[in-house]
C-alpha cells in the first residue's frame, strides 16, 4: 500500500520523543502544520512523555501525567500520528518510509528524531529474565512487577546521573539496592574528584551500597535462567535478583545507516548547523540521534529542543529567523536521591591557564567548585549537597561575577558567604536552559505582558516548564521585576503585619506569646499597633496560637478568653453559618463507621429539632436549619449519645475517610477501617493553616479516594504507603508518594511530622497541595526534612504532635457542661428565650429549606437611626 | 418578652428617635465580638467593643444577603477607622458611619451609643 502525497507537501517525522514533539510544536508554531501534511511515526505504545521526568513515575505521576500533547493537538494540527509502528526502511532515491505494519509514506522532508538506546555491555548473562534497562515507561512498568513479585535485591550497572536515579527508584520500591560503577567514582563525567567522595558519602549513608573502581564481568544464572548475582571484576560476587542496566546511551542511528546515511565513528547521523543530514538535503536529524556539527552527541533535553527549533525554521526557510545549532551547554542538576549535585559549563577545569575556587566540607557532605578564567570570567563548576546557587551561577556562566567567587561558593553564614541575587545577572543570562530563555524576555514577560506571578510568566514564555530546576531564580526575578515597577511586593498577612505566617510562628513559638493583641502591639505594623487587627490576622493567629496551645501555655479551649474574639463565626458558634443565618451541626463519624444506635440518635435528634440532613461528601452527616440558641440543646443531647465536635467550622482536621478494608472486602489488605479510625481520633482538633482532610483505603483499588487528600494512606501487602498534598475543590491535584511500606507506627510518626512541618511553614489558607507546590524544593524539600530529618528538628515536631494528642479535649462536650461558656448562644441579648424571625423555613422533598423571599425582603432599616455613632 | 436587665452595672444605650434604649449591660460585651439586641419595633441592632472599650451600633442586618448576621461577624481597625467584616460573604462596614467599605453605594444605620 503507497500513501500519496497529493499536491500538499509531506513532512515525515520518526520518533515521537520528546524532540520529536518539541519539533511538531515548533512546526505548528511557523504554521507548517496547515500547510503540509504531517505524518508521525511513533515506536512506542504511547505519544512523547516527559523522559527527563520518567522515574517520578515512582513517586505517584502516572504516565497520562508525564505526556506532553494531548490528542487536541495532534487533531487540532491535522498530524497523522501512527502509535505503536516504527519506521523500517528509507528508500532515499524514491523519497519513501516504510512503517513496520506495511504502510508506505513518501516525503518532500524526513526528520529522524529516534533518541538513543541504552547500552547494555556484551556480558555473559545480559540477557537473562531479570535483566532491564531504564528508557522508556514500559521499562519501567516492567521494573515495578518484577521487583514487587520476585526480588528483594537490585543492582545498577553504572554510576551515572541515570544510574543514581535508578538506584534510588529501586531502593523506593523497597529492595536492598547497589551501585557498580566502573570508574573510580561517582557521576565520573558531571563532578571531579572532590565532589564524588562528597556524592559517595551521601549516598552511602542513605542505605544504597557503592561500588566503584569495578567492572561487572557476568551475570550469574538459576537454572530458570533468571539472575541470581553478578560476578565483578575483583573477583567478588553480588548477590541481587534484579539488574539495571545503566551504562550510557548510544544514538539509534540503525535506520540511518541501513539507507546510506553519513554517521560518525562512534554513532550519531551526521548533520550541519542547520540540522540537515550531511548526506541528503531532504533528510534532518534532531535530538539524541545527531551527531551535530561541532562533533557532538548530545544526550540531554535543552539541546534537543534547540536542534528541534532549527529543524523547524530551516524548513520553514523563514528569512528573519536564520537558527542554527552549533553546540549547547551541558549543565546538569540531579534530582530524586535527595541529593543536590549541580555541574554547569566547563565544570572539569579543562580550558587553558583556568583556576579553581573550591570549598569542601567532607562531614557535611559539601563540595562546590567554581573555574575561573584568568580574566575572572565564570567558567563553571560543581556543586554537590547544596545546589542553591545553580540558576544564578549557571546564568552567570561566561560573564564577570559581580562579587568576587569566593564568596559565592562559601555557605551563608560562614562570614564572608554572599548571596548572589539574579538582580546581578545581564539580561541576556540564560535563566531556563530548557527552552533557552533568556532574563530579559522574563522581565519582559512582567513589563511589557503585565504578568505578575510565576504560573503567568511560565505560560507567557516557557521557562521552567522543562526539569524545573530554575523555578525558584525564576520567582526571584519576577519579584525583583515588579518591585522595580513599583508594584509593591508585600508578603505580610494582612494590613497589620508586615510578617508572614510562617515568621508569626515562630515569634508566637519562640517568645510564647498567647495573645493576638500582644502580638499585634509588638510586632504589628507601625500604624496598626494599638490597633484591633482585622479579619484575616485575627483568625490566622487565634489558629497559629491554637495549634501551639499546649506548647506554649495558652488555653487550650478555643474560646476562653480573647481567643474567642478571634474566631471567625463558625468556630465562635462551634458550628457552620449557612445563608439565612442559621447553622449547621455535624458531629465526628471516626472513619465513617457508625453503629446503628448512633444513627438513630442523629435521626431522633433532626426529627425533634425539625432539622434538615444530609449525607456530606465527608463520610458523615450534617443537620442544617439549627438557630443559635438550639445549639447547645442538640448538643447537649449529642454529648450524652457519645458523639463529639466533628470540626466542620474549624480550619483543622475534617475527617479521614475509609473504604471497608480487609474486614468486609475480599481484595482488602490491611484493615483500613481500623487505621482511619486511629488518625481521625489523633488529629482531631488539630487547628491548621487550612483545613485538612485525609482516607485511608485498603488497597490499591483506592475506593477511600486516598490520593486526593492532605495525607492520604493506600494498605499494601507490606504495611502502608502515606501519600501527601492532594486535593480536590476547584484546583484538583493527585497526591505524591511521599513514603512506601510503612508500619503502623512509622505511618503515624510521619503524618505526625508532616502535619506539624506543614502548620509550621505554610500561608494562611494554605491547603498543603498549594504549599507543596509552593515551597521551595517542593516535595523533595518535605521529604528530606519528615523523613531524612535533614533540619534536625523531626523530635520538636513529633513532640509538638504528642502535647496536641495529650490536651485534646472535646470543645462542644466542655461548652454544654460550662453556663458562662453557653452565654454567648442567644439570638439576642436583651432577649435570650427570642428566636432570630428571620430565620424561617419552608418544606421541600419531605424535609426543611431556608425561606428566602422572606431573606430578600429582610427587615428595612430604620430611618429614624441617627448617622454616625457616638462614643461613650 | 424580656426587654430590660435588672443589674446594677454599667448599661449599653443606644439612641433611638424617643430617647435612649438600654440593650445590655456592658460586661455582656467582649472586646472584639459583637452581640445582636432586639429594639423594641422589631429591628436588630449589632453592638460592639473595641479594646479601647469604645462602643458601637449598626443595623445587625448584612444588606447583601438579607440574613441578620454583621453581629456575628469579625471587627478591626482599617486607617483608623473601626469596621466589622460580614460573616457570609466578607464586605467591611464603617461601624461609625455604617458605610460598605466595599461598596460606596450601600450603607447600613449606625446608632449613637453611650453607657449609664
Ligand atoms: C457539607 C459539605 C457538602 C455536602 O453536603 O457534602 C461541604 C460544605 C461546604 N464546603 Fe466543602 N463540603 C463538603 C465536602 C467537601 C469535599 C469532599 C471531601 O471532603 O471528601 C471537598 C473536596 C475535597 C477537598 O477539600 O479537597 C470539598 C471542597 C471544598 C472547598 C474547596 C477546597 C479547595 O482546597 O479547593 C471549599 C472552599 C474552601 O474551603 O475554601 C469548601 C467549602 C465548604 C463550605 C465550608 C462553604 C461555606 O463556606 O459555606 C461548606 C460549608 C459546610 C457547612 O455549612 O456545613 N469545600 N468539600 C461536605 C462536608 C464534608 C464533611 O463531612 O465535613
Ligand atoms: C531516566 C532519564 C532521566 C533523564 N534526565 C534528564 C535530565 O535531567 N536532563 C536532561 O537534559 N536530559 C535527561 N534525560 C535525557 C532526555 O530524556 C533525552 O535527552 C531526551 O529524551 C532526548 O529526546 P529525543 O527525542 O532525542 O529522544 P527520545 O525521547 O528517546 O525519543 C526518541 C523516540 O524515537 C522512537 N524511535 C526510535 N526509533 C524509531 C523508529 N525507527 N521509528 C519510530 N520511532 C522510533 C523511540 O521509541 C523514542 O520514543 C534523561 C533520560 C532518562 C531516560
Ligand atoms: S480500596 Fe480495595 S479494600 Fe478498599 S473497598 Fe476498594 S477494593 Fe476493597
Ligand atoms: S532550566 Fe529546565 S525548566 Fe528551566
Amino acid at each position: 500500500m503507497t500513501t500519496a502525497p497529493g499536491a500538499t507537501p509531506t513532512i515525515v517525522l520518526v520518533g515521537h520523543g520528546m524532540v520529536g514533539q518539541r519539533f511538531l510544536e515548533a512546526l505548528a508554531e511557523r504554521g507548517l502544520t496547515a500547510t503540509h501534511r504531517v505524518v508521525v511515526l511513533c515506536e512506542e505504545p504511547r505519544p512523547a512523555y516527559d523522559r527527563v521526568a520518567l522515574t517520578s513515575y515512582f513517586s505517584g505521576r502516572t504516565p497520562e501525567d508525564l505526556s506532553l500533547t494531548d490528542g487536541e493537538f495532534i487533531t487540532l494540527h491535522g498530524i497523522e500520528l501512527c502509535l505503536g509502528d516504527p519506521a523500517q526502511t528509507i528508500d532515499r532515491e524514491a523519497r519513501k518510509v516504510t512503517a513496520r505494519s506495511g504502510q508506505v509514506f513518501e516525503y518532500d522532508v524526513l526528520v529522524l528524531a529516534t533518541g538513543s538506546y541504552p547500552f547494555v555491555p556484551p556480558v555473559p548473562g545480559k540477557d537473562a529474565v531479570g535483566c532491564f534497562v531504564y528508557r522508556t515507561i514500559e521499562d519501567l512498568l516492567a521494573i515495578e512487577e518484577y521487583a514487587k513479585t520476585k526480588a528483594s535485591t537490585g543492582a545498577v550497572v553504572g554510576g551515572g546521573l541515570l544510574g543514581l536515579e535508578a538506584a534510588g527508584a529501586l531502593k523506593g520500591l523497597g529492595l536492598t539496592s547497589h551501585i557498580v560503577e566502573f570508574a573510580p567514582r561517582l557521576m565520573p563525567v558531571q563532578v571531579d574528584e572532590g565532589g564524588g567522595a562528597a556524592l559517595l558519602r551521601t549516598i552511602e549513608e542513605m542505605g544504597l551500597s557503592v561500588h566503584t573502581g569495578v567492572g561487572t564481568q557476568e551475570i550469574v544464572t538459576d537454572a530458570s535462567g533468571a539472575v541470581t548475582g553478578m560476578k565483578l571484576s575483583d573477583g567478588s560476587e553480588l548477590a541481587t535478583d534484579l539488574v539495571v542496566f545503566s551504562a550510557g546511551v548510544r544514538p539509534r542511528d540503525q535506520l540511518a545507516r541501513d539507507c546510506g546515511l553519513t554517521v560518525g565513528e562512534r554513532g550519531g547521523i551526521t548533520v550541519d548547523e542547520q540540522c540537515r543530514t550531511v548526506s541528503d538535503p531532504h533528510v534532518f536529524a534532531i535530538g539524541e540521534c545527531a551527531l551535530a556539527s561541532d562533533g557532538r552527541v548530545y544526550g540531554l533535553v535543552a539541546p534537543g529542543y534547540e536542534q528541534a527549533e532549527t529543524a523547524a525554521a530551516t524548513i520553514a526557510a523563514d528569512e528573519t529567523e536564520q537558527l542554527a545549532f552549533t553546540g549547547a551547554d551541558l549543565s546538569t542538576k540531579l534530582k530524586l536521591l535527595g541529593v543536590d549535585v549541580a555541574s554547569f559549563g566547563d565544570a572539569h577545569g579543562t580550558t587553558e591557564d583556568c583556576l579553581d575556587v573550591v570549598y569542601s566540607d567532607s562531614r557535611a557532605g559539601l563540595y562546590k567548585k567554581l573555574v575561573i578564567g584568568r580574566d575572572g570570567t565564570l567558567l563553571g563548576g560543581i556543586l554537590v549537597g547544596d545546589a542553591e546557587a545553580y540558576g544564578t551561577l549557571r546564568a552567570l556562566t561566561g560573564s564577570v561575577p559581580p562579587i568576587s567567587p569566593e564568596s559565592l561558593v562559601l555557605p551563608a553564614g560562614a562570614g564572608s558567604g554572599a548571596q548572589l541575587g539574579p538582580s546581578a545577572l545581564p539580561d541576556e543570562a540564560v535563566i531556563c536552559s530548557c527552552h533557552n530563555v533568556s532574563k530579559g524576555t522574563i522581565r519582559g514577560a512582567v513589563t511589557e505582558h503585565s504578568c505578575t506571578t510565576v504560573p503567568e510568566v511560565k505560560k507567557c514564555t516557557k521557562a521552567g516548564t522543562g526539569c524545573g530546576s530554575c523555578v525558584k531564580v525564576l520567582g526571584q526575578l519576577v519579584n525583583a521585576e515588579l518591585e522595580a515597577n513599583g508594584v509593591e511586593v508585600d508578603k505580610g498577612l494582612c494590613g497589620c503585619f508586615s510578617q508572614t505566617r510562617e515568621e508569626l510562628y515562630e515569634i508566637v513559638l519562640a517568645l510564647r506569646i498567647t495573645s493576638h493583641r500582644d502580638l499585634l502591639d509588638r510586632y504589628g505594623r507601625e500604624d496598626a499597633r494599638g490597633g484591633d487587627g482585622c479579619e484575616t490576622c485575627k483568625p490566622a493567629v487565634g489558629s497559629i496560637i491554637a495549634s501551639l496551645a499546649p506548647t506554649i501555655g495558652a488555653s487550650g479551649y478555643v474560646l476562653d478568653g480573647e481567643q474567642a474574639a478571634l474566631q471567625d463565626t463558625n468556630d465562635h458558634f462551634l458550628a457552620n453559618l449557612q445563608k439565612n443565618g442559621s447553622y449547621s451541626v455535624v458531629p465526628r463519624i471516626p472513619g465513617g463507621e457508625i453503629a446503628p444506635e448512633k444513627l438513630i440518635v442523629i435521626g431522633e435528634i433532626a426529627r425533634d429539632f425539625g432539622l434538615y440532613t444530609k449525607i456530606t461528601g465527608g463520610q458523615r452527616i450534617d443537620m442544617f436549619g439549627a438557630r443559635v440558641e438550639q445549639l447547645p440543646l442538640i448538643w447537649a443531647r449529642l454529648v450524652d449519645a457519645g458523639f463529639e465536635s466533628g470540626h466542620a467550622y474549624g480550619k483543622a482536621l475534617r475527617t479521614v475517610k475509609s473504604c471497608v478494608g480487609s474486614t468486609w472486602c475480599r481484595y482488602g489488605v490491611q484493615d483500613s477501617v481500623r487505621m482511619a479510625i486511629d488518625l481521625e481520633l489523633r488529629y482531631r482538633g488539630l487547628r491548621s493553616p487550612h483545613k485538612l482532610k485525609s482516607a485511608v483505603s485498603g488497597c490499591q483499588r483506592e475506593c477511600a479516594e486516598a490520593q486526593s487528600k492532605d495525607f492520604g494512606v493506600i494498605a499494601t501487602a507490606n504495611g502502608w504507603n502515606l501519600y501527601v498534598g492532594g486535593n480536590g475543590g476547584a484546583t484538583p491535584r493527585h497526591a505524591d508518594l511521599l513514603a512506601q511500606d510503612l508500619s503502623d507506627a512509622e505511618l503515624v510518626r510521619l503524618i505526625d511530622r508532616f502535619l506539624m512541618f506543614y502548620i509550621r511553614t505554610a500561608d494562611r489558607l494554605e491547603r498543603t497541595s498549594v504549599w507543596l507546590e509552593r515551597i521551595p524544593g517542593g516535595l523533595d524539600h518535605v521529604r528530606d526534612v519528615v523523613v531524612h530529618d535533614s533540619l534536625g528538628i523531626c523530635d520538636e515536631l513529633e513532640q509538638l504532635m504528642r502535647a496536641h494528642v495529650a490536651h485534646y479535649r472535646d470543645e462542644w462536650a466542655e461548652t454544654v457542661n460550662d453556663p458562662e461558656k453557653l452565654a454567648r448562644f442567644v439570638s439576642f441579648v436583651n432577649a435570650p428565650d427570642t428566636p432570630d424571625p428571620v430565620v424561617a423555613f419552608v418544606p421541600e422533598r419531605d424535609q426543611i429549606k431556608p425561606d428566602l423571599p422572606l431573606l430578600s425582603i429582610g427587615l428595612r432599616p430604620a430611618d429614624d437611626a441617627l448617622e454616625g455613632s457616638a462614643q461613650r | 418578652m424580656t426587654l430590660a436587665l435588672e443589674t446594677t452595672d454599667l448599661k449599653v444605650q443606644l439612641r433611638l428617635a424617643d430617647g435612649w434604649f438600654t440593650a445590655c449591660e456592658l460586661s455582656a460585651l467582649v472586646p472584639g465580638r459583637g452581640v445582636a439586641a432586639l429594639l423594641p419595633d422589631g429591628r436588630q441592632v449589632a453592638l460592639f467593643r473595641d479594646r479601647a472599650d469604645r462602643l458601637y451600633a449598626v443595623d445587625n442586618r448584612d444588606p447583601f444577603t438579607g440574613a441578620a448576621v454583621l453581629s456575628r461577624g469579625l471587627t478591626g481597625t482599617h486607617r483608623d477607622r473601626p469596621f466589622v467584616s460580614s460573616p457570609l460573604l466578607k464586605q467591611r462596614f464603617d461601624l461609625i458611619s455604617g458605610e460598605c467599605l466595599d461598596d460606596g453605594a450601600v450603607r447600613v444605620a449606625a446608632y449613637e451609643v453611650r453607657t449609664a
